[in-house]
């Protein structure tokens, strides 16, 4: 394993320039040091011009995801060692618009995650007094995988229909509405129904399956997505032919 | 009331399409597109054939097979020039010719079924 | 300094009225050639016009068999012009995929509960192909045997 290991950084700075370049940067390359470690040192040391989103670094915040040789990653959990003796080629997030070198504009995502209602929606408050709500391990199972989410979007990157289509939820915001719906408390799901069943709400989605296989927290929002589908066309097919009881 | 959007029939219909074109449409295009034309295993005489065909069971099941396979492959490949050709703001074409042409091929199945002797 | 962006918005490309520009990337026409997975996802959609063209086929053959013994053999004999022929040997392929793929994928959309707890995908996608088995036998026995 080398010493050290060139790492072509995407930069962007609004200020000076109106595109993107790319900066190479050669850093030390250790068995344990992740591409996080790479950007860090670049910062310290080599170039403190350099922006980007980190938290825990360890995989559970889902602040640093980026571009790394064209795959949506976790930085903290990307060993620089997987990429021999590189070049590493780090680029911003993609299908999200870029603020400022590595750092994107997540405010589309924070929009639609709210417009799913991804909290505990239920007709009348238990007090309480009346103690706590009881889950049985089966229920729990249920929607335990959804809940997994750590909203980092890599799914949002690796997915063809989000970059296409502004009105695409998007992989995430479904998996977390599900996450609520499957859940046996909440009492929400005709609300969400609304939102979700509107033209390009989930219907834009093909299943092309990259969402799964890129999120980090094995959530797999495809199978969520295709889950919901045909709940809500069931749903929609139910109000069709019985208006009266759908509501 | 979930805004009425035609989006959740349409998809039913293509998962219906899609299932009942995975179960039986490799089978036939084996058959009746390869193996008779040239000749292999033993092709079936033209009277069982026709029996075979004049069935009224055999009609139905046909005219649902032709349907349900139609609006499957029009729902899939319209997505497919949405999404690969990014020609979204032709959209009200697009799905005139895709469902326009599931309708028109599916009057037609209807018509050649109907009218078998 | 805002002021005078405000006022001279084209002095300062580099900004909007309240914050930097952000750099926005459109998909490339191509995008679809970018991964393999995107290129076996279009292959899969792709297989939707092979569809199509199998049911105008099969249309074409009931209407064939609709007309006689003659027409049958006639249609018969089109159908082994090469063209035609590599086209249905094409569509069988694009056919099959869309098969094995639909069958690997469906589990996804259809979570079935057996004393409260889900089957398992591999037990759908099981049966799935044992359908597809019990399919293909009966349409064979059907046009072969019967």
């Amino acid at each position: 394993m080398p010493d050290r290991i060139t790492m072509q950084v995407t930069r962007y700075r609004p200020e000076e320039e109106s595109g993107e370049s790319v900066q190479e940067y050669e850093v030390p390359c250790s068995k344990d040091w992740v591409v996080l470690d790479g950007l860090n040192y670049i910062k310290d040391r080599l170039d403190g011009s350099l922006s980007y989103r980190w938290s825990c670094r360890m995989g559970v915040c889902g602040s640093c995801g980026m571009t790394v040789n064209g795959e949506p990653k976790l930085t903290c959990e990307t060993f620089l060692s997987e990429y021999g003796s590189g070049p590493v080629r780090v680029e911003p997030l993609k299908n999200f618009p870029v603020i400022r070198d590595l750092v994107v504009e997540i405010g589309d995502f924070m929009r639609k995650l709210v417009m799913v209602k991804p909290w505990m929606i239920r007709d009348q408050e238990k007090p309480v007094s009346e103690g706590e709500y009881l889950q049985t391990p089966n229920e729990l199972d249920e929607y335990k995988q959804f809940s997994m989410c750590i909203n980092c979007m890599l799914c949002y990157s690796a997915c063809p229909i989000y970059g296409l289509e502004p009105g695409f939820i998007g992989p995430a915001a479904i998996a977390l509405a599900q996450r609520y719906n499957l859940d046996s408390r909440d009492e929400g799901s005709a609300e969400r129904l609304d939102v979700l069943s509107e033209h390009d709400g989930i219907w834009g989605c093909t299943f092309v399956g990259e969402c799964t296989e890129v999120c980090p927290k094995h959530v797999d929002p495809a199978g969520a997505i295709q889950r919901y589908k045909l709940t809500a066309a069931l749903a929609g097919l139910k109000s069709f032919v019985l208006p009266r009881s759908a509501r | 009331m979930a805004k009425r959007s035609l989006e959740p029939m349409l998809w039913l219909l293509f998962s219906a399409g899609g299932v009942v074109s995975a179960l039986l449409v490799p089978i036939l295009v084996l058959l009746l597109g390869i193996a008779f034309p040239l000749g292999w295993l033993s092709a079936p005489n033209y009277e069982h054939l026709f029996a075979i065909v004049r069935h009224p069971l055999t009609r139905v099941a046909l005219f649902g097979i032709c349907v349900l396979s139609l609006f499957h492959g029009a729902h899939r490949f319209r997505f497919t020039l949405y999404d690969g050709l990014q020609i979204k703001h032709l959209n009200e074409l697009i799905n005139l010719f895709c469902y326009g042409g599931a309708i028109v091929l599916s009057l037609w199945a209807g018509y050649l079924l109907w009218a078998v002797p | 300094m805002s002021e005078h962006l405000r006022d001279h918005p084209a002095e300062h490309p580099g900004y909007t009225e309240y914050h930097p520009r952000w750099l926005r990337r459109r998909p490339s026409t191509y995008w679809w050639l970018e991964r393999r997975a995107y290129v076996s996802f279009i292959t899969r959609e792709l297989s939707s016009i092979f569809i199509a063209w199998f049911i105008v086929y099969l249309l074409l053959f009931i209407r064939a068999v609709s007309r006689g013994d003659a027409s049958y053999q006639q249609f018969l004999a089109w159908s082994r012009h090469p063209v035609v022929l590599v086209l249905n040997v094409v569509t069988f392929l694009f056919v099959v995929f869309h098969a094995f793929t639909w069958f690997n994928l469906a589990p996804k959309a259809m979570v079935v509960h057996v004393g409260g707890k889900p089957l398992p995908a591999s037990v759908i996608s099981a049966s799935n192909y044992a359908a597809w088995v019990a399919a293909t036998a009966f349409v064979v026995w059907l046009l072969l045997g019967g």
